[in-house]
């Protein structure tokens, strides 16, 4: 049986004062249906960009993507924006700020030409745990950690069996950090989803994903299985020096001695 | 003797629904150390940071009973005198590059404007300072960042590219709002290294400001949790895990943690009778 998320030694090349620059370098992954991938690393590292290029917002240079063993059309379809959406990273630039929050989330059904929009909206907002009395103010009326669940709602809005998750807490504060990631973690036992989730933080993948790819300079440099990072077992200097960095380490009390 | 003296600070900012008091009554003093200030977002811990350049706008409002900084009464000093003191002896890095680097100035002309029309130094001297500032933050390749445009950088170059500038003028107390968010965590680590290197080689002081507890736990001396304008506790940095406060308790719980349990993480539980202080 094959992965819902295939990626083969993608490549993504950007052109910039003549000059080529590599985001991404023959990276490979596979995530299977229902699991949470996790990739990690420095900025400029090529984990967003893996994300944007499966949206087709990345130019690919080599290699291939396939989604369910399709291969991505170009530009992508209707019918990928079905399966695939993602959410960004800084709540306060992705949602059109003239925009009340009830015409963000109808335009997707609006688009596809799904009807019943009224309870759609309605539903989606509680399902984010967002009051419905929201649903016509705009986003500079809603706190980060509001706008973060309108963007979900958002990308939840077409039922997709994956999400792309682009940071999706690092703008936010710890305690709407916690509300945010339970939020994911419920929405995705409940509906099944497929996570690609991208984050600079160990100790947040480590709490969402099973497997994780830890990249350095557009390169896959390790990947380790959730209880392998728990438990130190990684084999690369990269990865050991990103766990010891991590700021979680304080907390635990073989991380202080270590210090 | 204590660097920084602050007693009963209170910023009051007027607005259409009335006054809201952004800083509701905080005390501190600071010697040669590294004090951290945390708390959520709207917590008042960068009005606090501000307020010590006296750098809050109108409407905004000042008071304190006292503030002083190496004996110089901040509350009465003229704008002259403010002007003066900024820079060379007091500083802060603010935290988001994007908004606080000039976006039509080259990073050179930036981080040499100081020296040339403070310092009178000779442009080559500036340029020479400048690249040596560049360096100590770890930003490899100085010469091409001195001509590229804020634009050309990503968050953590700029962000260096910031406390290089602050550096330069070598003040006696730094304030760093947020310094290290932009970042990520190896690189993180090589700011607070250079930022403790210049605490300790140069007795700097120096107010780091940030949101994420175990971050301050980590790099600062002492740490004040705010709330709401308050000051909620006050800790000694490595006695964060044995927080009293439910509210420092709250923020400490609601981290994920390598290894821990899958279960959902608890919130902030805003119910107590603390929460309404």
């Amino acid at each position: 049986m094959s992965d819902l998320i295939e990626i083969e030694d993608l490549s993504v090349t950007f052109r910039a004062h003549g000059r080529a620059v590599h985001a991404v370098e023959g990276v490979s992954l596979r995530v299977p249906a229902k699991a949470s991938f996790g990739l990690v690393g420095e900025s400029g590292s090529g984990k967003s960009t893996i994300l944007r290029a499966i949206c087709g917002l990345a130019p690919i240079s080599s290699g291939a993507i396939r989604i369910g063993g399709e291969k991505l059309k170009s530009p992508r379809d209707k019918a990928f924006a079905a399966r695939v959406q993602m959410v960004f990273q800084d709540p306060y630039a992705s949602l059109h700020p003239r925009h009340t929050i009830d015409r963000t989330l109808s335009e997707p059904l609006a688009i596809h030409g799904i009807g019943d929009t009224d309870a759609r909206v309605m539903r989606a907002l509680t399902d984010v745990g967002l009051p419905t009395a929201f649903r016509f103010r705009y986003p500079h009326q809603l706190s980060g950690g509001q706008r973060q669940r309108v963007a979900i709602a958002r990308a939840l809005m077409l039922e997709p069996e994956i999400l792309l998750l682009d940071e999706p807490t690092s703008a936010l504060d710890a305690s709407v950090q916690a509300e945010v990631l339970n939020l994911l973690n419920r929405l995705r036992a409940e509906r099944g989803l497929t996570f690609l989730m991208v984050s600079h933080d160990l100790a947040v993948i480590d709490h969402m994903c099973d497997r994780v790819l830890v990249m350095q300079n557009g390169r896959a440099v390790e990947e380790l299985a959730r209880e392998d990072l728990s438990h130190a077992r990684m084999t690369t200097a990269y990865a050991q020096s990103l766990f010891a960095a991590s700021a979680d380490r304080m907390l635990d009390p073989a991380g202080k001695d270590a210090r | 003797m204590s660097l920084l003296q602050i007693e009963n600070l209170r910023v009051t900012f007027a607005t259409e629904t009335g006054p809201v008091e952004a800083v509701r009554g905080v005390s501190f003093s600071l010697g040669r150390e590294r004090l951290g200030i945390v708390g959520e977002s709207g917590s008042g811990k960068t009005i606090t940071g501000r307020s010590v350049l006296r750098l809050i706008r109108p409407p905004g409002r000042i008071e304190a009973d006292r503030m002083e900084f190496d004996g110089i009464d901040l509350l009465k000093a003229s704008e002259k005198q403010m002007r003066a003191l900024r820079g060379p002896r007091l500083a802060m890095v603010m935290q988001d590059p994007k908004y606080s680097l000039n976006p039509v100035m080259r990073i050179g002309a930036q981080l040499t404007e100081g020296l040339l029309r403070r310092d009178r130094i000779s442009r080559a001297e500036a340029r020479k300072k400048a690249i040596a500032a560049l360096e100590a933050v770890q930003i490899r390749d100085p010469e091409r960042v001195m001509e590229a445009w804020p634009h050309e950088l990503s968050g953590g170059m700029g962000q260096r590219v910031m406390i290089a500038m602050m550096l330069i003028p070598e003040p006696d107390l730094l304030i760093a709002d947020e310094p290290t968010s932009a970042l990520d965590v190896t690189v993180q680590a090589e700011v607070l290294s250079i930022l403790d290197g210049l605490v300790k080689s140069r007795g700097m002081g120096l107010i780091f400001i940030s949101h994420d507890l175990r971050l301050v736990a980590r790099f600062c001396d002492r740490v004040l949790v705010m709330y709401r304008g308050k000051i909620v506790e006050e800790l000694a940095a490595h006695e964060l895990m044995a927080a009293k406060h439910p509210y420092t308790q709250g923020l400490l719980n609601c981290l994920p943690r390598i290894g821990g349990p899958r279960a959902p993480l608890p919130g902030l539980d805003r119910t107590g009778a603390w929460a309404n202080v």
